[in-house]
């Protein structure tokens, strides 16, 4: 069984070599060749798991050592995986996921030539992304790690003929270095603490560690999860992602990509629980991207940058979570898994709705959508209804849970955190009733009458601007503006309703079926530990605060998006919706505070170079070379000028050696 | 007594030369200097190498004089015989009667030289005149078995690897000189037909060259040959001639010759004239008194 | 008269000598001056194989002749060459190295 483990990451990397390198021959069947090593890897993970099910709890872990990587005296990595309950949920998650979105892409990207190359690239991601999840030492995580920032950055630009497009890969690439300097940083300051980087002995002597050194460690780790997850402060490479085919976005915000930094601090556990500090940072980032992300998507009007506010959000309750300890390790993968269900669903179908209207993101010119997309508006709602936490559903289950934790951290910090997660609800079941009221209900706002204008656009008032959203979603956001083509919604095909139904399945029993009996709960507390810590409210007072904030949040949408006509153009906003469109001037912060003074430091370092270091080397030479020109004219060429100095040397040797005679 | 005499006259003799040395010297020694100062002044090659061959002949003069018989020997045939002689050869294929101009073309070259040369004299004739060499051996002893005996039985023991050596290097100058004017022929000779081809093809001219001196006042090699105009025509003149510059134009010579010959008959005509003239007055002042 | 006078002579015409190297810029001029002090050379060895009573000196000057010889040779052909090649036997002709 152990050999099996090696083989989850080989088929999808397969996959990758054979479709990279195989040539324009697999154009025609290259994609189908992807899914079913995406597929194959998920058989692999099914197959592991009925195994691993077999076992008792303590006995579950399996280990492969597959081969020495860098052995060296006092340094010994490994490539050797270690599968877990952890790694298996991510596993299944990964593989499962990851494969109904392979299935979906066959037909979103049936008519991009390159389809071939994009296959190959989701198959890199899977790979990296199982890599990750199932290495057994951070240093096999890290090459995990980066392969999953190779692949996101080849993906979010995969239309690199779109400049916006390159410049989000660009983006995205760049922060997630940031975030990895962090992660390279902790391995680094394991190494010198615990000399060795497995997880094993790190984990296990992080008792035995300074605090210091632990909060040291664990705030590295923490920035390496920022960039991967997009939290606050790294949180500005996610929106513009976006940028990427939608498959991409579903396989990032959902299954792989942002999910690596909570597995990253659940794995690492041992070292957030020796150092409160650390798991303090933890909550605080987690809530404050929580409400960030909210905030963002409340006020976008393209669907997926509504998305992918959410996203952000959801992952801020999961960080969140995870900073809580021992009490939320467990809902933070328990929210993680539901929300793959859920948020890929979504994701899915934003695209099938793009994929019906011509490509149009903008949520102000859908409407009334329901009647002619029945299949994607079931399973979109299913996957509203989840991602709010309706009673009963998934993600009902998982938040719910976090919320819990959060007032049973205990104390101010208890009842603050707990607070905000409640005001994420509310804010989450707002902007996400907004998004279906716009899409699905209403009037259909992109029918367009006689005089081509679109029906229902606002005649032009003073106080209505068009969106003024960043310059790299301007081109992209109204692609069918210029048309006269009026789009003809319709129902997308098969290959991709079928994973849509399936994520929809997943939505609405995943969190069911994993608290029935605690069974989550019980499956990962051999990895994680669990601890049900002193809430002050009972869980009965917290479900029905959560429902109450729920119905309030989307009470708030329905009066605003319901009941009134949606205005095509957006209206000018309050200054914190204008804010909120421009990312909460996220891109600015980063600007004033980051490139600014790059491009200072950059300026002052060229003068200094073109003034010092080239006066001085330039300098010199140009005193070498006008000496040489004095000194040149010596050289005359002729030989009895030549002779001369000879001659004169000659007299000046006598004369040295008469005076040395005398003397 | 006459030991002490003895040792006065050897004392003397270390000292100084005879009288007759001493008048020789001083002869012979500013006729040499003469010599140098011609050879490096003298505007024609041809004369600063004979001016040369005066004071190498001197200086063989003050060889025997210094006992040095063999090698004033040598110093006549070897130097003034034969390497005078190739210069004088080089000399007369460079073009004896070229003369050189005088006149410095490099800026500051003759007062750097005059510096150097006064400084370097100066400081020489200085180091010798503060050497202490008051006493001198003589070659007396060293000659008693003969110069040239005394000479090879050194060249021959002591010197013997320097001497061949030298052998050596006679024989690689020798033929570093037949090297250096040797040219290498490095392709076929291209044949008759091919070089009348190759002469017709380049344009050149296809007659034989016009001969010197034509319709010029005599047919010396070095008179090039008159064009119809009257103007001189270098052509004619041998191409070694032409590099030496050592052309005569005599052109103008035939013009001068008929204006010189013109006025001298004019000025006969005159004379006839006038003669005539006063013979008539003559006449007439006879018929007149008749 | 002391003998040393050779001595003064000798370096008189040396000196002579290499003005004419300096001056001249007919190389076979050059090439006598430099064989002018070959030969005053030979003279001051003369002069100082007489001074110390043995023949040393006069090896010398044999020797410098030999040498003289052979170096006479190798330039003449050398000038010959120059001649042939540049039509004029001038020292400041060949001043190939000149910028």
């Amino acid at each position: 069984m152990e050999n099996l483990i090696g083989l989850l990451v080989a088929a999808p990397l397969l996959g990758a070599a054979v479709l990279l390198c195989g040539g324009k021959r697999l154009d025609r069947a290259g994609h189908w060749l992807g899914t079913a090593l995406a597929a194959a890897s998920f058989v692999i993970g099914v197959v592991l798991f009925a195994d691993m099910l077999g076992r008792d709890g303590e006995e579950r872990a399996l280990h492969s050592h597959v081969f020495s990587w860098i052995p060296v005296e006092g340094f010994q990595a490994d490539v050797a995986f270690q599968l877990d309950q952890l790694s298996m949920t991510f596993v299944l998650l990964i593989s499962g996921v990851g494969t109904l979105i392979h299935l979906y892409s066959v037909g979103y990207m049936e008519h991009d030539a390159r389809r071939r190359r994009f296959f190959g690239y989701l198959n890199l991601f899977l790979a990296a992304m199982l890599l990750l999840v199932l290495a057994d030492n951070y240093l096999l995580l890290y090459a995990g790690w980066e392969g999953v920032g190779l692949a996101s950055y080849l993906l979010i630009g995969f239309w690199q003929h779109k400049p916006s497009a390159a410049t989000a890969a660009k983006k995205a690439f760049i922060v997630n270095r940031v975030g990895d300097m962090g992660l390279s940083i902790a391995i680094m300051l394991m190494f010198t603490t615990f000399g060795t980087f497995a997880f094993e002995p790190v984990l296990a002597g992080a008792g035995e560690t300074s605090e210091g050194m632990l909060t040291a460690i664990g705030l590295m780790l923490l920035l390496a999860a920022c960039g991967k997850s997009a939290q606050v402060p790294l949180q500005s490479w996610l929106g513009d992602a976006m940028e990427g085919p939608t498959p991409v976005s579903a396989l990032i915000h959902a299954a792989t990509m942002v999910t690596a930094g909570v597995y990253l601090i659940t794995r690492s556990g041992a070292v957030f629980n020796g150092a409160p500090d650390a798991q303090l940072v933890v909550t605080i980032v987690g809530a404050v991207t929580l409400i960030f992300g909210a905030i963002v998507g409340c006020a976008k009007d393209d669907i997926k940058k509504a998305l992918a506010g959410s996203t952000m959000s959801q992952i801020g309750y999961m960080v969140l979570a995870a900073g809580l300890g021992p009490i939320g390790y467990v809902f933070a993968i328990m929210h993680l898994v539901t929300h793959g269900f859920f948020k890929a669903g979504l994701f899915l179908g934003a695209g099938s709705v793009m994929h019906g209207m011509n490509d149009e993101v903008d949520m102000r010119k859908y409407g009334g959508l329901r009647k002619y997309m029945p299949v994607t508006f079931v399973t979109f709602g299913l996957g509203y209804l989840a991602i709010i936490g309706f009673p009963g559903l998934s993600g009902f289950w998982s938040k719910d849970k976090i919320i819990e934790a959060a007032f049973a951290k205990g104390g101010t910090e208890g009842w603050i955190l707990g607070g905000v997660a409640l005001l994420g609800a509310a804010i989450t079941a707002y902007y996400m009733t907004r998004v279906m009221l716009m899409t699905f209900f209403g009037e259909p706002r992109w029918k367009r009458d006689a005089s081509g204008a679109v029906a229902g656009a606002s005649p032009q008032r003073p106080d209505v601007e068009p969106v003024a959203e960043n310059a790299a979603d301007a081109d992209t956001a109204h692609p069918a503006t210029g048309a006269a083509a009026e789009p003809h919604p319709h129902e997308s095909p098969k290959s991709m309703t079928i994973p849509m139904i399936v994520l929809a399945f997943g939505s609405v029993f995943a969190g069911g079926l994993f608290s029935l009996n605690s069974s989550f709960v019980h499956w990962l507390e051999p990895v994680t530990g669990h601890d049900h810590g002193h809430s002050p409210l009972s869980a009965a007072a917290v479900t029905s605060a959560t429902v109450v904030v729920l119905l309030t949040g989307v009470a708030l949408a329905w009066a605003q998006y319901g009941r009134r006509p949606v205005p095509v153009l957006a209206p000018r906003g309050s200054l914190l919706t204008r804010a909120a469109r421009r990312d909460l001037l996220q891109d600015d912060f980063n600007h004033v505070a980051l490139v600014k003074p790059g491009e200072y430091l950059t300026r002052g370092l060229v003068y200094v170079d073109a003034k010092a270091v080239d006066g001085a080397v330039n300098g010199t030479a140009a005193a070498f070379g006008g000496l040489s020109g004095r000194m040149r004219k010596v050289q005359n060429g002729f030989v009895r000028s030549y002779a001369v100095s000879m001659f004169g040397g000659t007299a000046v040797l006598i004369a040295a050696t008469l005076l040395m005679r005398a003397v | 007594m006459s030991g002490l005499s003895l040792t006065h006259t050897l004392a003397q003799q270390a000292y100084s030369t005879s009288t007759g040395e001493a008048v020789q010297f001083w002869i012979l020694g500013s006729v040499a200097v003469i010599g140098a100062l011609c050879t490096i002044l003298m505007r024609r090659a041809v004369h600063s190498a004979l001016c040369l061959a005066g004071t190498m002949i001197i200086l063989a003069v003050f060889y025997l004089a210094n006992g040095a018989y063999f090698l004033g020997v040598v110093q006549i045939v070897v130097y003034t015989g034969a390497i005078m002689m190739l210069f004088l050869f080089v000399v007369m294929l460079v073009g004896v009667t070229a003369a050189d101009s005088l006149k410095e073309t490099l800026k500051g070259q003759r007062w750097l030289a005059a510096l150097c040369g006064l400084g370097f004299g100066v400081l020489l004739i200085a180091g010798i005149g503060n050497a202490s060499l008051s006493t001198f051996t003589g070659l007396g002893e060293a000659n008693a078995g003969g110069n040239v005996e005394g000479l090879a039985g050194l060249i021959f023991t002591k010197y013997v690897f320097a001497f061949e050596i030298t052998g050596a290097l006679l024989i690689t100058a020798a033929v570093g000189a037949m090297v250096l004017t040797h040219r290498e022929r490095t392709e076929r000779m291209p044949s008759q037909r091919e070089q009348a081809e190759a002469r017709v093809r380049s344009g050149k001219q296809l007659p034989p060259l016009p001969a010197p001196g034509v319709y010029a006042r005599h047919n010396a090699v070095d008179i090039p040959g008159l064009l119809p105009d009257g103007t001189p025509s270098e052509l004619t003149v041998n191409k070694t001639l032409r590099a030496r510059g050592q052309i005569r134009d005599v052109s103008g010579e035939a013009l001068a010759d008929l204006a010189a010959l013109e006025q001298r008959a004019e000025e006969r005509l005159e004379r006839d004239q006038d003669t005539e003239d006063r013979a008539a007055h003559d006449r007439d002042t006879e018929e007149a008194a008749k | 008269m002391s003998p040393v006078n050779y001595l003064y002579l000798a370096s008189l015409l040396f000196t002579i000598g290499a003005a004419g190297v300096l001056i001249r810029r007919n190389s076979i001029v050059v090439f006598m001056c430099v064989e002018l002090m070959l030969n005053a050379c030979n003279l001051a060895f003369v002069a100082f194989s007489r001074m110390h009573g043995n023949l040393d000196g006069q090896i010398m000057a044999f020797f410098t002749m030999v040498v003289a010889a052979a170096e006479v040779v190798v330039g003449l052909a050398i000038i010959v060459m120059l001649f042939r090649s540049r039509h004029s036997a001038s020292v400041d002709d060949a001043s190939l190295m000149k910028l």
